[in-house]
């Protein structure tokens, strides 16, 4: 190695080698997309969590005598539903409850199709026929269908939906986890790791998981806003939370009856569906690409 | 026990005559799924293959592609489980699965794709310090023999230690893999195509880091490798092997000067010369290996050998000792008693170099 090179290594071993997710995280922080969806996302979620202290109308105390009022109307920025009720309050506060039903279960999803996917993938054979068939034949249902189905079947409710939409994303999480790991698994590097005399938990440990979280990551990211939707489409169809209770797919459905009368008010949950949704898809595309550290 | 005991150097069982590894009859047949209708069929990957490695040496192994030189490597070290034969490491057999364990203290490997063979979400010293701290090497002190080991294999810890593969060239990351195989002490290591994908003046850097470090830790190489040149630079002595079996094993030396087997010569006479009046005018064999999948019956090379004879295909021959120098080839015609009409009658003028 010539002696300039070795000045242009040492002077780059100065500058401290940066670990794997800062580098992924200072190169989403360039991408002016992502940020804006991380902000927005980020102020509908702080106000989710601080809606009490925000000084809001009381978003179940409804008026007989300001209902359906239309955005822009003194008081009521947004307008007032057909119960008389602050559409703004209504909205910051519906995110609690439909943020918890588009996070949380892809959250658990993405927890237990993991290790599913990951087991599946490297150990193999018998055991991974056992666990792929046994998704396939989730996979014969249309997801909102088998949601519908099983939320249905636990007689509805917010815990229930939860548990439902679940089930709804374990199987695509454990096909992508298993398709990565048996590409993973071939790898050399998890030859030598077994020449070493590693056993297979502490491979998938430290050499699988590592390589294979970032793809499902942000492929569960991308199933986030699906499963706000099907959430939201439970809400609608009355097996997801129950009225009064402010949740976006619920108001939706409440409003529908008033869309002749007031169509910008009863498009306001819908919005908040859709930017949620693009938001959480844009920021998992930036994910992506910022976390393909080689380009 | 201390910690640095865990992975200090096993010592030598059965004195210097000993082989340190014996490997007898070893076969490895995959199966391969057939077509729509069935049928299918095995690959006989590595068939009834026997070669011993003494102490202090370096065994290289030549052939073509798709010959089975890596298989035997990962059958050696026990990536793959064997469907036949016996390995013997210094006069121990290796059997159940706790010996296993205990071979990989003892037989290490370098990979010839340096890329993947580096786990790209690790450190250069993570990935070192791996194998020691599965055997129970504290974190601190394996670390600190992954510093020591970047030194021994000329890349400074300062600088590399903390950073991650992609950001190293293919020679250094060869490098790495091979402070990675010597992080257990091993007495053996297998050297799978480990120069092949470097290049040229690379590749004689990382040969003569091998050399050194052969001579400094005691070490013992299979080299494996398609390039005969730097087989011939490296190697006392070498097997050559086509089709999933050992056609020829002789000296480096022998080898090149009293060449038995026609494939081998065949291989031989393929180098590319330096000297333009000994250019190659024509192909010394034609065509690609048949398929292992049913190799041809008898000697598996009759259906390219420029010599082959109706007892060929017939009669499979046997490995035997052509001198009293280790020198043994599979080929009816070295054998006297075998019937072909050039048995016993094979001459220097055949031997190319």
């Amino acid at each position: 190695m010539s002696a300039i090179a070795e000045d242009v290594l040492r002077i780059a071993a100065a500058d401290k080698s940066r670990g794997y997710w800062s580098t992924v995280f200072r190169r989403l922080a360039r991408d002016p997309v992502s940020v804006a969806c991380a902000v927005i996302l980020l102020a509908i979620v702080l106000g989710a969590i601080l809606a009490p202290w925000l000084g809001l109308a009381n978003p179940i105390q409804g008026s007989a005598i300001r209902r359906l009022r239309p955005i822009g109307t003194a008081g009521y920025p947004l307008g007032t539903d057909d119960l008389g009720r602050d559409m703004l309050a209504r909205l910051i506060y519906g995110g609690r409850l439909s943020l918890v039903l588009g996070l949380l279960p892809v959250g658990l999803a993405f927890v237990i199709g993991t290790s599913l996917g990951v087991i599946a993938g490297y150990v193999g054979g018998l055991l991974n026929q056992i666990i792929m068939r046994i998704m396939d034949v989730f996979y014969a249902f249309p997801s909102v269908l088998l949601a519908i189905g099983i939320s249905g079947a636990l007689t509805g409710g917010m815990l229930n939906s939860i548990i439902s939409l679940t089930i709804v994303f374990i199987p695509p999480i454990v096909r992508v986890a298993e398709s990565v790991t048996t590409g993973v698994r071939n790898l050399d590097f998890v030859d030598a790791a077994r020449a070493s005399g590693a056993g297979p938990m502490t491979i998938m440990r430290v050499h699988v998981l590592g390589n294979v979280l970032g793809p499902i990551f942000v492929y569960a990211t991308g199933l986030i806003s699906v499963c706000m939707i099907l959430a939201a489409g439970l809400s609608f169809l009355g097996l997801g939370t129950k009225p009064p209770e402010p949740e976006w797919g619920l108001m939706l459905n409440q409003l529908r009856t008033a869309i002749y009368v007031n169509p910008w008010v009863a498009a306001l949950p819908g919005a908040m569906i859709f930017i949620v949704s693009i938001c959480f898809n844009l920021l998992s595309d930036g994910m992506r690409s910022a976390m393909d550290v080689r380009s | 026990m201390s910690a640095a005991d865990l992975i200090a150097p096993v010592a030598d069982v059965g004195g210097p005559q000993q082989p340190l590894l014996a490997v007898r009859g070893l076969s490895k047949h995959f199966a391969v799924r057939g077509g729509f209708l069935g049928g299918g069929g095995v690959v006989r990957a590595v068939d009834d293959v026997s070669l011993s490695v003494g102490k202090g040496e370096v065994l290289g192994i030549v052939g073509e592609s798709g010959c089975g030189k890596s298989t035997t490597a990962r059958l050696i070290i026990g990536l793959i489980e064997p469907d036949a034969g016996e390995i013997l490491f210094d006069g121990e057999p290796v059997s159940d699965r706790m010996s296993l364990r205990e071979l990989r203290r003892r037989v290490q490997m370098v990979f010839q794709d340096s890329y993947s063979s580096l786990n790209p979400r690790l450190t250069i010293e993570d990935t070192i310090a791996f194998g020691p701290t599965v055997h129970g090497v504290a974190p601190a002190e394996a670390r600190a023999r992954a510093h020591d080991l970047l030194r021994k294999v000329g890349l400074d810890p300062a600088l590399f230690a903390p950073r991650y593969p992609h950001e190293l060239s293919g020679g250094q990351r060869q490098r790495v893999n091979i402070a990675r195989a010597l992080a257990l002490s091993p007495r053996l290591v297998l050297l799978d195509e480990a120069v092949s994908a470097l290049d040229k003046s690379v590749e004689a850097q990382v040969l003569n880091l091998l050399i050194d470090l052969k001579t400094e830790l005691g070490l013992t190489y299979v080299f494996i490798s398609h390039d005969l040149n730097v087989v011939r630079f490296i190697s006392d002595r070498v097997v050559v092997m086509y089709l999933g079996e050992v056609v020829e094993e002789a000296p480096v030396e022998t080898l090149w000067s009293d060449t038995r087997h026609p494939y081998t010569r065949a291989l031989l006479a393929a180098m590319p010369s330096l000297d333009p009046s000994r250019r190659t005018e024509q192909a010394p064999i034609t065509g690609d290996p048949p398929s292992p999948i049913n190799p041809p019956s008898g000697c598996r090379f009759h259906t390219r050998c420029p010599f082959a004879e109706p007892l060929c295909s017939d009669r499979r021959p046997a490995l035997l000792p052509t001198g009293n120098d280790g020198h043994a080839a599979a080929c009816h015609m070295v054998d006297p008693a075998s019937g072909h009409s050039r048995a016993g009658k094979q001459t220097k003028e055949h031997t190319h170099v």
